[in-house]
């Protein structure tokens, strides 16, 4: 089923009609109503009525999780405060949180593109979801709520923890759909098979998963433990939240909602605009956000766009799974790495488990890469060649994906740490210490 | 009929202060006793190798606290404790080209004899050699009970 057909299956033609004249709207009530934009703007000498076409958008400078730091709490609302009924911040991990501001109309939005998302996965109003995610600060929890009760699911809004708990409501309930990040739905399945219940005691019959970085093989072990389809969910904060493109059955590719958040990939170093098909940056302007609207957004993530009739009937812009984020880009003694290439190589191998931890040192004056993985019953033999063998192999797919030397060490089960809530760490730098 | 393979624990372990020693904890709490112990290692992660009297109590037990543990089938041959006696049973598998992956040793209290535990290339090859060689093959009951 199709949420909404005019939209999701519109011409391109008429897409890019619709996205013209709401990218003018946008940036002229931008200009006119957030000092922050009329200031850039005026700087820039570029000015609302400079936008004739969808390519004039490139005139316009760009928008930083910098700038909207440096906006902090609500610099960048377009509409008084009494106006915003709800509010999310990121995490702030890195320095003051950024601020996301919604008007009623912005949250009626966001429901909205998440109910094409869930019914694109098949989830309509018989479904019991599941939501893990947290509710709070953190957008997740209620962008997968607000489309949850926009298709009239029934949504049991459990959050991230208490493990046990989230098994035994799966059970009672017949939970339908699971949401979850997927080291936290990896640890569920590890849960649940270690209290011996079976995919088949469940009734799941969907995923759907997202808010961190995965793998192909990452979604395999997923559907294979659960027994079930995945689909990713992507979105950010600063955006809206989750529900800015979602996965088809078709599970190649995210269709993108180009009628709210108009995409482009620049390349990181020269900003300019690349063709599709060109791995680059993703960077989205929201088309109708009203509390807050941002202008050509810097996300940090790694994808390409391309525009093609998907399988499932929807012609909305298609962006591949994140490949990388620009800032979580490691240089290793000057070569670009991403964690995900080294989970990738790893995964290759069966019998491996994603639960690893990159970790970088210098002791003298040369990168070292140490990659700790921990060991499985399906990659450990009574035999030291054997286990050698496997570590060995595990130091070579690495070293073929990202053409380095790698250490790989080998530890015991449940010793790096997991997620009960949040993201695991990855990667440790201790290079500078 | 007794079993002629006996069943050894390994273990994976990472070459980490302590971790024997929590190994072994665990096997004291059941109070199970431990006839053999071996541990082969690299500088990294080493196999930890056990013959125990309940070896799938342990092996449940050590997984619950998340070890990695298999079983496998090994063989425990008595040599008399003197001057070449294990020679004479590596000759017979020499001989007849069968491979020995590793073995490890230990001496039956009451008897003195030696027991030597063997894990072969091939096992069932192995055992029927040794067999034919007039080698005396210990049966896990044996081992467990003694």
């Amino acid at each position: 089923m199709i949420w909404d057909e005019e939209i999701e299956c519109m011409s391109k033609e008429d897409m890019e009609e619709l996205q013209l004249k709401r990218l003018q709207d946008v940036v002229t009530t931008a200009f006119n109503k957030v000092p922050y934009y009329h200031k850039r703007y005026s700087e820039a000498e570029v000015y609302p009525e400079d936008i004739e076409t969808l390519a004039d958008i490139e005139k316009l400078p760009f928008t930083t999780k910098t700038d909207l730091r440096a906006s902090y709490p609500f610099g960048l609302f377009a509409v008084p405060q009494k106006d915003i009924i709800e509010i999310h911040t990121s995490s702030g991990t890195t320095g003051k949180p950024t601020v996301s501001g919604y008007t009623e109309e912005d949250i009626d939005i966001w429901g909205e593109v998440m109910a094409r998302g869930l019914t694109m996965m098949g989830v309509d109003e018989n479904d019991i979801i599941q939501n893990t995610h947290g509710y709070g600060l953190f957008t997740g929890g209620f962008g997968v709520h607000y489309g949850g009760q926009k298709i009239g699911a029934t949504v049991v809004p459990i959050s991230t923890g208490q493990t046990l708990r989230q098994i035994e409501l799966m059970r009672d309930f017949q939970t339908s759909m699971l949401i979850f990040t997927p080291s936290y739905g990896l640890h569920i399945a590890e849960e649940i098979k270690s209290m011996g219940i079976e995919p088949e005691d469940l009734n799941l019959k969907v995923i759907g998963f997202g808010s961190e970085s995965w793998t192909d093989e990452m979604r395999k072990q997923i559907e294979e433990k659960f027994q079930t389809p995945a689909y990713n969910i992507y979105g950010l904060t600063e955006i809206m939240g989750p529900g800015v493109a979602m996965e088809c059955e078709d599970q190649n590719g995210l269709h993108l909602y180009e009628d709210h958040f108009y995409p482009e990939i620049i390349d990181p170093n020269t900003m300019k605009q690349l063709p599709e098909n060109s791995q680059g940056e993703l960077v989205l302007t929201t088309l109708t956000r009203v509390g807050m609207p941002l202008i050509r957004f810097r996300t940090r993530d790694v994808t390409k766009i391309h525009h093609e009739k998907c399988s499932c009937g929807r012609t909305l812009v298609k962006m591949d799974k994140i490949s990388g984020r620009t800032d979580d880009m490691l240089k290793i003694k000057g070569v670009s790495v991403f964690p995900s290439q080294i989970e990738k190589a790893l995964l290759s191998i069966k019998g491996v488990e994603p639960h690893y931890q990159i970790i970088l040192t210098r002791p003298d004056v040369l990168d070292q890469i140490e990659v700790k993985v921990e060991a499985s019953p399906d990659i450990f033999f009574d035999n030291v060649k054997e286990l050698v063998g496997i570590r060995d192999k595990l130091a070579q797919a690495i070293h073929d994906e990202i053409g380095l030397r790698v250490n790989v060490t080998l530890v015991e089960p449940k010793t790096i740490d997991r997620v009960e809530s949040g993201k695991a760490v990855r990667v440790i730098d201790k290079r500078n210490e | 009929m007794a079993d002629e393979y006996v069943d050894q624990l390994s273990i994976f372990l990472e070459n980490k202060e302590g971790r024997l020693f929590n190994t072994l904890d665990v096997i004291e709490e059941l109070n199970i006793n431990i006839r053999a112990l071996s541990i082969a290692d690299t500088s990294e992660f080493g196999i930890l190798r056990l013959i125990v009297t309940d070896p799938l109590r342990v092996k449940e037990k050590l997984e619950e606290k998340n070890f990695i543990v298999k079983i496998t089938k090994v063989l425990a041959v008595a040599i008399n404790d003197e001057p070449g006696g294990l020679n004479k049973v590596l000759k017979v598998l020499d001989d007849n080209n069968i491979n020995l992956e590793y073995l490890y040793a230990f001496v039956e209290q009451k008897t003195y004899n030696a027991i030597v535990i063997l894990r072969l290339e091939n096992m069932e090859e192995g055992l029927k050699i040794l067999k034919e060689g007039n080698s005396n093959i210990i049966s896990s009951e044996e081992i467990y009970s003694m």
